[in-house]
């Protein structure tokens, strides 16, 4: 092999990696999000009792911060990623057990998750099509998402509808930003590991998701 | 119940603290926006700020 095979191998073998990572990527992401639905849809029929929310989202963060890390880079983290996300669907049975007894509540919980889908899929397709660079965005994104959480924190306590929506509007337009920085990361060769990739995309549509529910259950009739 | 409240706390707090050094690195890491990179972003976050108000017109 000569040196010019050589200089136009390497951006090949780059670009074939990303492709790889990409396409595990979705694929794990499709998988997990079919067995998050089927945990959801298990907790919703068991009518399990709210604070199996708090409970599967504890063990879920957990999981995040102490198992998946030292997990990552083997087989095992497969098995991580999927309790991941199984308890994280498991914890939405409460939410959409009591959305699903409003008197617009399957039509609130079909238009949140169809909405989730297609913001999903365009910012997806936005990112994957362009291939633009956003990793401008990194820095802003996770000082936005610092804001949301004191946000969060102190509603907790003031109970303010006003401020949930507002919550909610932020964190919907933070984890599309979200989603288009984490796919940007992915084809540019910024997030080589699919494990931990899948798990970023998942949680920005969980996000999307319960704030997606939350904003349209207060701003619908009912 | 009282004691939800205090353990829902507890959880974001520790997300907060666990965020900040990591939201510190992110600054240090990240590149500087070039011109045009801003308005490539917003564009398509200005669609999903539309089709969200779409779909709360939807089941209003």
């Amino acid at each position: 092999m000569n040196r010019d095979d050589i200089t136009l191998a390497r951006p090949q073998e780059s670009l074939l990696g990303a492709n790889r990572v990409i396409k595990n990527t979705y694929m794990l992401l499709s998988l997990t999000l079919l067995f998050s639905a089927f945990t959801a849809a298990l907790s919703t029929t068991l009518h399990m009792p709210g604070w199996t929310y708090m409970a599967s989202f504890g063990g879920a963060m957990l999981l995040m911060w102490l198992v998946l890390p030292r997990t990552a880079n083997s087989a095992s983290g497969i098995w991580v990623v999927f309790a991941i996300t199984g308890l994280m669907g498991f914890g939405l049975g409460p939410l959409l057990g009591h959305y699903l007894s409003l008197p617009k509540g399957p039509e609130i919980v079909a238009t949140a998750m169809g909405g989730t889908g297609v913001i999903f899929l365009g910012l997806s397709a936005y990112a994957l099509t362009t291939r633009k660079d956003f990793s401008f965005m990194g820095g802003f994104l996770f000082a936005g998402m610092l804001v949301v959480l004191i946000a969060i924190l102190a509603n907790i306590f003031l109970a303010m509808p006003a401020l949930s929506l507002t919550v909610s509007a932020a964190v919907i337009l933070l984890m599309s930003g979200f989603i288009l920085y984490d796919t940007s990361e992915i084809i540019h060769g910024g997030e080589t590991n699919y494990l931990l990739a899948t798990i970023r995309l998942y949680l920005n549509i969980y996000n999307i998701f319960i704030h997606l529910l939350s904003l349209l259950g207060i701003l619908s009739d009912d | 119940m009282g004691w939800e409240k205090i353990l829902w706390a507890i959880l974001i707090g520790m997300m907060i603290l666990a965020l900040i050094p990591r939201t510190k690195a992110m600054f240090q890491q990240t590149r500087q926006a070039q011109p045009g990179d801003w308005s490539s972003a917003i564009l398509p976050l200005a669609l999903v700020v539309g089709f969200v108000v779409l779909l709360i017109l939807l089941v209003r």
